[in-house]
């Protein structure tokens, strides 16, 4: 029986979460909620004396704002409707778990492990007439997810004549343990069903392969000799099963690839990675002399300074995010720092960045059963974000959000990390991992639970209304932080050899990858620690519970280790030894269960052949736009959710932590307006900068992944270059979401989407090798559809592009805002009438009622032009000949200007024929084109003239000056805009659901 | 040199800046683990300033502050309170100076009686957040920190930094003995400032730092540490920034001793 506390505010204090409740029910649900207070409940599930129980419920307490009681608080004296929300049995709770640090210092002793505080938190609505369906309304589509919670809901008189509950939840499935077998000797039929009912995502020629591996002679020697059934076991057949997911092996990527090119030409192409990624890398690694470790490792390695290398990853957490916004999105991003902390012999974090495609958070169609609404997803992803990042201590360098309703089946949440790494470590290069047989397997950080149980495999599966609860995991940053501040300090002591993160896959794919540096590994799945009791073998295999490392320790370090671990109340335990005998051996109360040859483990899966064939698509452009004033049109793009304000979120969370900011994510006078890259130092003794962005386009796509790819290359290279980075500094990293690209039944259009994704591959190579941008990194996420409610929806094929430059000293990094009145505006790069999917036409077809009218010319890339264009500005900037500079990108120049405005609180006064255009030109095509590789930058009328030398033979030209008046001319009278105005567009969309 | 301790772990963020600060300051930080100053808690004697740094001890479940303080309050009280009773400086920055008024360390308008009187509770626009706002300085606070300053632009990152005195006699008294040294002001009148986001919490009084009636321990929300290089200000790409930056709060600190 559990101890009862309950914790409430005061009668005279302030119940934010209460009325945030409140006045979520009536904004959003439009329920007559009046008022709602709410409580903290604690079951100590702790043998307690009442002595004891009294002080640990004072010292729970904060005296000045709250009261308290065991068992029941006095309740608020008005209310018609309890609500009491705690976790399921399993679930993180981590604020049970900091309580419970609390009891054992009071008791002054450890507590055992099944001695736990659970949390719950009461709501006590007011409303008239508020029935129970209503109030389950709130419940569920507001405070709670069925997925994680439960609730009790009560009306008054049944609450008051109700016991005071006591009960707590923890798993009571106190199985027996089993090893299981499955025998694959039978039809394709029965080879699918294991695969299915298994939430396996093996194909038929996988099973196939694991079928004929189990019956070749020397490995049913090597079993008989380990006592190991011939049948494979649920150990074995689970680790094949997730090492060969998508999500891990990345098959698409590798497939053969049959590709026509609707013009007659067809070409095979063996596996998109090495041939266009990895090729490309290797090209430009001739060229350039700073790549450490690409390709190999968690994260890519790039030197930065003589002294330092720094590591980035992004990563992205889509199905657990669409099924627990909070949780997936926070483990989104604690789970992309283990990348960086993980990759060598673990990198220090500096940076987190982070990106949405989401649904319209005013959505307001018919959506789909069981899906959430996309403000909902919205504020989930945002909250889990900004706690896993804010509580971890690192701060947020970028971050964005892109709408549009294909993504409400299934929301892109991107987490990136950004790490430093000292270039040598007593001695040794940090990057350099390496295990020898008789390494100590050592496990530390969280303990093993049920969560997360078939993430990898589920991730490559599409959104079912069957997807597995289990595949949710809750971030502990805190249980995380203290792993890092302790493997940084065993790093630096030397206390081990390396160590990479449990992730998806957990333990078989952490130990899967790291044993094959010595040949092998004994691992005993007995001793490792778990959150409760009643785990199978193949659970404690492949659970994703969060916050752990796997390390490699050499013997004789392993008391000194494990004595460092004790001090920093880290839990780490050693599970195993690497070996070199060839095989991935698993063992459970000293009996194998499980015994997998490495080399079929790592490169037994057979390779797909994908069917792509492109045809290009032809949607008409909106109805032309009558000319006249622009004025509103320009007004109304600022209020769209392609180019609104995203301030209200980004404000939530630090950007500021550890002091290294230069230029944060917003700047200007007023601090709202999103720069064009963020510069931040990487350590306080030098002025050496790293300059940090990223591009991404899912509209383009509708049109061509080929240009829409080499269009979020550019945006991200030319927002470094906007800042004052250099070229040939520039790094990128590639992160693929796409919808299935394989045709099925259920994917008719899938050689289509496959040429998508062909074509982006392929522009990837052209303008990577084009620009000498390598990419040290990248991921995959290629089942990004839903069906449910009878209804598919498939996301758009989007490519997020992340990209790190380097400025030599950041007190030359250059920002958007203009500077002052009486400078110089001038616009570099050509302006063509490339509208197509542009936001202004986008706009101007959902205005017409025909939202698919999005036609026209994609912007393309002259990648030539661009580099002599960007080593132009980069010299500029560098003499200190440039004030202010911005690259346009959605809504092009006039939403360029009116930021660059509205940053520096400035006018403008622009000559629209002035602008640069390939031929001729109406206004709107002129102010809205989305061309790449431009630039609106302002200087010195002093200095203008130098500026256009260095320009010679570029396309540039002097259109305007900034002016005191706060108003934004364009031509006679093209645009008249009044910054106050503008501002309030720009700021006010998203206010009402932040 | 002076020497300060700066204690970290669990959670506790903003070691790195603020070990930077201290040496910019010339004073000589050390870090030290929680359980290792619980360890052997003589070392804190050792050391003539003692800083609580800013960051999500315990991820601020219970209440920010809360359960770093009852470890603090537990193991290191006596330490502590003759830590003070030497003459020495505490400083506390965002989840530290929560953690000192959990402690009771501030406003301790009775001396260091280690009973909690204040409350930081979350700020009224209901989130986190991050933005920079400005300070204004009372010229008349003994606060030996905030000596000699009189505004100062600084970031300010947390979710719960509105004041809650725990009455009107209280706030009045701390009024009296200067026990205020800084607020949130108006950056056009420099006056306090009464509404968001010039006072970002709803914070009464526009309380932004309280020190105890010696003076030699003070606790604020924003974040001095956080400005140390011109860059570091949001309007730097203008031109010259009005104003000291943070280091003159750690400078005060080490001239104390000198």
């Amino acid at each position: 029986m559990a101890t009862r506390i309950e914790i409430g505010p005061k009668n005279n204090v302030r119940d934010p979460r209460g009325r945030h409740a409140a006045s979520a029910a009536r904004t959003f649900l439009q329920l007559p909620v009046t008022d709602c207070r709410t409580r903290d409940v604690y079951k100590v599930d702790i043998l307690l004396t009442r002595k004891d129980a009294e002080m640990i419920r004072k010292a729970f307490t904060d005296p000045v704002t709250s009261r308290s009681a065991l068992g029941r608080l006095k309740a608020p004296a008005d209310f018609d409707w309890i609500v009491e929300i705690g976790f399921k049995p399993g679930v993180t709770d981590n604020v049970g778990r900091t309580a419970q640090s609390i009891a054992a210092d009071l008791l002054d002793r450890r507590l055992n492990p099944d001695e736990c505080v659970y949390t719950c938190i009461q709501y006590f609505f007011k409303g008239e007439n508020l029935t129970r369906e209503q109030v389950e309304t709130i419940t569920w589509d507001v405070l709670a997810n069925r997925l994680i919670q439960t609730a009790q809901i009560h009306t008054r008189d049944e609450w008051e004549d109700a016991p005071e509950d006591d009960s707590v939840p923890v798993f009571r499935d106190n199985e027996d343990v089993e090893v299981r077998t499955y025998h694959l000797g039978g039809r394709d039929e029965d080879l699918m069903r294991i695969s299915r009912e298994g939430i396996l995502s093996l194909s038929l020629a996988e099973m196939h392969a694991i079928r004929d591996y189990f019956r070749r002679p020397d490995i049913l020697e090597r079993r008989a000799s380990l006592k190991l059934p011939e049948d494979p076991t649920d150990v074995e057949l689970e680790c094949i099963a997730q090492t060969w997911s998508e999500h891990c092996k990345h098959k698409i990527f590798a497939a053969d690839v049959r590709y026509r090119d609707g013009e007659g030409n067809e070409e095979t192409i063996r596996s998109l990675y090495k041939t266009y990624i990895q090729a490309a890398t290797r090209s430009v690694a001739e060229k350039v002399d700073w790549l450490v470790s690409v390709f190999t490792d968690n994260a890519g390695v790039i030197r930065f300074n003589d002294r330092y290398n720094l590591v980035y990853k992004v990563e992205t957490h889509n199905s657990p995010s669409a099924l627990d916004p909070y949780g997936g999105a926070m483990t989104g991003i604690v789970g992309v720092n283990r990348d960086p902390m993980g990759t060598g012999i673990g990198s220090e974090l500096l940076f987190n960045s982070w990106g949405y495609c989401l649904g319209s958070p005013f959505f307001d169609g018919h959506l789909p059963e069981g899906l959430m609404h996309p403000r909902r997803i919205r504020d989930g992803v945002h909250q889990g974000v900004i706690d896993g990042g804010n509580q971890s201590g690192i701060p947020w360098v970028r971050g964005f959000e892109k709408f549009d309703d294909r993504f409400i089946g299934k929301p892109l949440v991107f987490c990136g990390t950004l790490g430093r790494m000292p270039r040598e470590i007593n001695g040794k290069p940090s990057h350099e991992k390496e295990i020898r047989p008789g390494d100590l397997i050592m496990m530390a950080g969280g303990r093993i639970g049920k969560d997360g149980i078939h993430g990898a495999t589920f991730s490559s599966e599409e959104l079912r209304q069957e997807s597995p609860a289990q595949a949710v995991q809750i971030g502990d940053p805190i249980t995380q932080r203290k792993l890092y501040e302790f493997l940084m300090e065993a790093r630096d002591l030397g206390l081990y050899r390396t160590l990479t993160d449990n992730g998806a896959g957990g333990l078989s794919s952490s130990i899967g990858e790291m044993c094959r540096m010595s040949g092998g590994a004994v691992l005993d799945l007995d001793k490792a620690p778990l959150k409760y009791p009643g785990l199978q073998p193949w659970e404690i295999f492949l659970s994703e519970a969060q916050e752990r490392m796997s390390i490699a320790v050499a013997p004789d370090k392993r008391e000194a280790f494990l004595a460092l671990a004790a001090r920093r109340d880290v839990e780490a335990c050693d599970i195993g030894t690497f070996t070199d005998s060839g095989n991935l051996v698993l063992r459970y109360g000293g009996k194998a269960c499980g015994c997998i040859d490495l080399e079929f483990l790592h490169d037994g899966c057979p390779r797909m052949t994908i069917e792509a064939e492109w045809t290009p698509p032809s949607p008409p452009p909106p109805t032309p736009r009558p000319s006249g004033a622009l004025t509103g049109d320009v007004l109304k793009l600022l209020a769209s959710l392609d180019v609104c304000s995203r301030e209200d979120k980004s404000r939530c969370y630090d950007a500021e932590v550890k002091g290294l900011s230069v230029v944060k994510p917003f700047v200007g006078r007023e601090s709202d307006i999103p720069s064009d890259a963020t510069v931040c130092r990487i350590d306080y003794t030098s002025d050496e900068g790293v300059v940090i962005s990223e591009g991404i386009n899912p509209y383009y796509s509708d049109l061509d992944t080929y240009w829409m790819t080499a269009s979020v290359l550019d945006e991200a290279v030319r927002r470094i270059i906007s800042a004052g980075g250099k070229p040939g500094t520039i790094a990128g990293l590639d992160n693929f979401c796409w919808p299935d690209p394989v045709a099925s039944d259920k994917t008719p259009d899938g050689a289509y989407k496959m040429a998508q994704l062909v074509r982006s591959n392929k522009a990837l190579y052209d303008f990577c090798t084009a620009y000498g941008v390598p990419l040290i990194s990248g991921k995959d996420s290629m089942k990004n559809d839903s069906t449910r409610g009878g209804r598919k929806i498939s996301i758009p094929p989007t490519l997020l592009f992340s990209a790190i430059g380097k400025i030599d000293d950041v007190a030359k990094a250059v920002t958007m805002p203009f500077k002052r009145a009486g400078d110089d505006i001038l616009v570099i790069g050509e302006t063509s009438a490339e509208l197509g999917a542009s936001a202004y036409v986008r706009m101007r077809a959902f205005d017409q009622g025909t939202p698919e009218a999005i036609g026209g010319d994609v912007p393309r890339v002259d990648a030539e032009t661009a580099l002599r264009i960007y080593t132009a500005l980069y010299d500029a900037i560098q003499n200190g000949r440039i004030r202010s500079s911005h690259t346009p990108t959605l809504g092009g120049l006039a939403v360029g200007f009116t930021l660059a405005a509205l940053g520096g609180n400035l006018g403008a006064e622009i000559n629209l024929g002035a602008i640069p255009t390939r031929g001729r030109m109406k206004a709107d095509e002129v102010l809205f084109a989305e061309s790449n590789s431009r630039f609106i930058v302002t200087c010195d009328p002093g200095n203008t003239a130098d500026v256009l030398a260095r320009f010679d033979g570029l396309p540039i030209a002097v259109v305007g000056r900034v002016v005191e008046e706060p108003k934004l001319t364009v031509g006679s009278q093209a645009v008249r805009l009044r910054l106050d105005r503008a501002r309030k567009a720009f700021r006010e969309t998203l206010r009402s659901v932040s | 040199m002076t020497r300060v301790l700066i204690i970290t772990g669990y959670g506790l963020n903003c070691e790195a800046e603020s070990a930077h600060a201290w040496r910019t300051a010339g004073a000589n930080p050390a870090l030290l683990h929680l359980n290792d100053l619980i360890a052997d808690p003589s070392a804190m004697s050792r050391h003539q300033i003692l800083m609580f740094i800013g960051g999500f001890s315990f991820g601020d479940h219970m209440t920010s502050g809360h359960v770093f303080a009852h470890r603090v309050a537990h193991h290191l009280r006596d330490e502590l309170a003759s830590f003070i009773d030497a003459g020495n400086l505490v400083l506390g920055i965002c989840n530290g100076f929560q953690i000192m008024t959990k402690l009771g360390l501030l406003p301790a308008m009775d001396g260091q009686s280690f009973s909690q009187d204040i409350a930081l509770m979350q700020n009224d626009c209901g989130t986190f957040r991050n933005q920079w706002v400005r300070l204004r300085f009372e010229p008349d606070s003994p606060c030996v920190f905030t000596r000699g300053l009189s505004f100062m632009d600084l970031p300010i990152r947390h979710g719960e930094g509105k004041v809650h005195v725990k009455d009107k006699a209280l706030l009045d008294r701390m009024e009296e003995a200067n026990c205020i040294p800084c607020r949130y002001a108006d950056p056009a009148t420099g006056d306090p400032a009464r509404t968001f986001p010039q006072n970002p919490n709803g914070s009464i009084h526009a309380i932004a730092g309280v020190c105890d009636p010696t003076g030699r321990v003070f606790g604020m929300m924003p974040h001095p540490e956080a400005y140390l290089f011109r860059e570091q200000h949001p309007q730097w790409d203008f031109g010259p920034v009005d104003g000291p930056d943070g280091s003159a709060i750690f400078r005060n600190a080490v001239e104390h001793f000198a």
